[in-house]
């Protein structure tokens, strides 16, 4: 198991190494840069803007801009963003807790629903409620994201049950320690229901097909024959097995939720990492939109590979190929 | 007997065909489809103004309800509108005038257009005469009719989708096959580039690959880049899995006969490997067109896709950023429901594709 997960671990390094060179390459193509915009001002002269592109370096080729840059990234130094003027580290540092922490709460909440809702609707196979679910889960699954986080906000406007966006309210640093927690879960809700529902839907739909096709196996006949109560062959006998192929999907499900927080950020203005790569891209901020897109990457990876190593346990087959 | 024999001899399309005839919603999806694609083929003829019509002193009016009775009671068989005025230039308020009455008219003359650049005409499915407006869904801050623009930009956010799917799915099948087919280090350099491609999230490299282009580009070069992004991004997934398909029908005697008769590897692989992953395919490819079209809205709504005035159904939504115009005008959402019905159009068809193609499914309902 432990080369199994160093083998990863070190698959991890060309990749990362990929994705970078090729993401700087591709984001040098394009046209001008941050100082660019810059000389655009009449207040700063020219001499400041060749100052600053030397000082940054930006006036070497981009391969050797790369090299240098991919040095410091190695040392966890991932340069100044232009705009902001801190370090690129300190800024994504904080809005990667913040897109972790919806991603975490929209797993939670796609888990938490779809499971039950899963087993419900195949023990109670074509009746009206299974058909009322897998409805919603199509549902579920077609809605576009933008469009309902739109809808949300629009729900949060005209009830004012909840925030219009955002992850604090103004208010947040004269607030008590249980009353920031309950601000911030405030604002939780909504951007996790739109986020968990579209997982949710595939989970559901999943978690049913696993527990039918366990209900017919030979062994569920034998429970049934022993006279166990349906509660006992289901509960006992039948989710075990069903459950199994789920949990390695938990990985998976992760890595996709942090893609998918993008837009969902952006329309409910959550302070993540999605938010700030788009600014950062309207900006021309070089280290910023290559140090949010490597932590973006990382974290994508690292799903993955949680999903594999959950799968290594439960399928010996995997650990030792 | 002979009926039996009738069934035995159908073709695998007949099968097919009559399986999915019998499921109800995936027929509803194909035909809600083909009725979206038609109405964008025809946009300019089925929406009653231009998509760049202003009306300037009618910027965001609701919906204008066609009426029977007119405000003496007085039936009309010809439905109507009122002539509608501005009353509350600060809150956008709007009140019928009903002394001023224009019936709806079908095949009305109205904007002139140019169908694809070649028939001009300004024939409309409907609209209303003289100084009457009609907008059925209502306007945007411009005064332009979101029916029309819904319409044409259907045109855009629709056709992204299947121009998008035929240049991933060609590349990611060639690229599959080869690599599944060749196997050793041309696998390798393949598989490599594919992982690479679907380790970074979705939407950070579709906004890195779209920095490497000027932000103000004209709107029919950007659908093209639009376009090619979103391939790029696509093909990987796919190949991967006809490489895992390869990998296996490769080792048919079909395979082993047509290279001892000398058959070149390329035609091996387009002629004799790739059609067997078709009906994969097919499913494949109808479940993911909605992937495309949602990565055209994703781009357009964060303002790096279509740029006005040019309409497609992402850009339009990006009016309702602003939570003021979201809660005063709430048509303005109007596309988000079209994207919707589209998407759950794509998944019955896709669905009722996948059971009818699948042939232990058929087995099954026999």
């Amino acid at each position: 198991m432990k080369t199994y997960i160093l083998k990863r671990l070190l698959h991890m390094i060309p990749l990362l190494l990929g994705i970078t060179f090729f993401s700087f390459m591709i984001i040098s193509f394009a046209p001008g840069d941050y100082l660019t915009d810059m000389s655009q001002n009449p207040q700063v002269s020219a001499q400041t803007i060749e100052d600053l592109r030397t000082q940054f370096g930006l006036d070497r080729p981009w391969y050797i801009q790369y090299a240098k840059w991919l040095w410091n990234a190695s040392h966890l130094d991932f340069g100044y963003s232009f705009a902001n003027q801190v370090p690129v580290f300190t800024l994504i540092r904080e809005r990667m807790f913040n897109t972790l922490l919806l991603a975490l709460s929209a797993a939670l909440f796609a888990w938490g629903l779809s499971i039950p809702l899963g087993i419900i609707s195949a023990v109670r196979q074509n009746t009206w409620v299974d058909r009322s679910a897998s409805f919603v889960s199509f549902l579920g699954l077609s809605i576009p994201e933008v469009f309902f986080a739109l809808l949300m906000v629009l729900f949060a406007a005209k009830t004012k049950l909840f925030p219009v966006g955002g992850m604090k309210s103004i208010d947040f640093e004269y607030m008590s320690y249980p009353a920031q927690i309950i601000n911030l879960l405030h604002h939780l809700i909504l951007p996790t229901i739109v986020l968990g529902s579209i997982s949710m839907a595939g989970r559901m739909r999943q978690m049913r097909a696993n527990l039918l096709e366990t209900l017919l196996q030979d062994y569920i006949q034998t429970a049934r024959a022993k006279g166990l109560s349906d509660r006992v062959v289901i509960y006992k006998h039948a989710l075990r097995n069903a459950i199994n192929p789920l949990i390695t999907l938990f990985g998976f499900t992760l890595a996709g939720l942090l893609s998918g927080a993008f837009l969902v950020e952006v329309v409910m203005s959550w302070p993540g990492l999605g938010r700030l790569t788009l600014d950062a891209l309207f900006s021309r901020d070089l280290y910023l939109v290559m140090g949010s897109l490597l932590m973006a990457s990382v974290m994508l990876i690292i799903g993955n590979l949680v999903a594999d190593i959950l799968l290594a346990l439960s399928d010996p087959r995997i650990r030792y190929e | 007997m002979n009926k039996e024999k009738k069934q035995l001899s159908q073709s695998p399309w007949a099968l097919f065909w009559r399986h999915f005839r019998r499921n109800r919603t995936a027929m509803t999806g194909g035909l809600i489809l083909v009725l979206f694609y038609t109405l964008a083929f025809f946009a300019d003829f089925f929406a009653p103004y231009g998509m760049e019509t202003q009306n300037r002193m009618l910027f965001n009016s609701p919906p204008t309800r066609p009426h029977f009775f007119d405000s003496t009671g007085k039936f009309h068989i010809r439905p109507f509108v009122y002539g509608k005025d501005l009353v509350d230039k600060k809150w956008t308020k709007y009140a019928d005038d009903t002394s001023r009455i224009y019936p709806i008219k079908f095949g009305v003359r109205g904007d002139t257009y140019k169908f694809f650049g070649l028939i001009s005409s300004n024939w409309h499915l409907f609209g209303v005469g003289g100084e009457g407006r009609i907008f059925l869904i209502g306007t945007d801050q411009y005064g332009r009719d979101v029916l029309s623009r819904l319409l044409f930009g259907a045109r855009i956010s629709l056709s992204v989708g299947l121009v998008g799917i035929l240049l991933s799915f060609v590349f990611g099948m060639l690229a599959g096959g080869i690599s599944g087919y060749f196997g050793g280090f041309t696998d390798t350099v393949i598989m490599r580039f594919t992982e690479l491609i679907m380790s970074v999230p979705g939407l950070y490299l579709i906004l890195a690959l779209r920095a490497a282009f000027p932000m103000e580009i004209p709107s029919d070069r950007m659908y093209l880049i639009i376009v090619a992004i979103l391939s790029f991004i696509s093909w990987a997934g796919m190949s991967r899995i006809i490489r895992g398909m390869t990998l296996s029908l490769k080792e048919n005697d079909y395979v082993t006969a047509a290279r001892a008769l000398g058959l070149g590897h390329l035609r091996i692989i387009v002629r004799h490997i790739l059609p067997n992953t078709l009906s994969f395919v097919i499913v494949a490819a109808t479940v993911s067109v909605p992937g495309y079209i949602l990565g055209e809205v994703a781009l357009s709504f964060l303002g790096v896709g279509i740029a006005e005035p040019v309409a497609s159904w992402g850009n339009m939504l990006q009016q309702a950023q602003s939570i003021r115009v979201l809660t005063s005008f709430p048509w303005i959402l109007a596309p988000g429901y079209v994207i919707f019905i589209t998407v759950l159009a794509f998944n019955f068809l896709g669905d009722g594709l996948r059971d009818a193609l699948d042939p232990r499914k058929i087995l099954e309902a026999k």
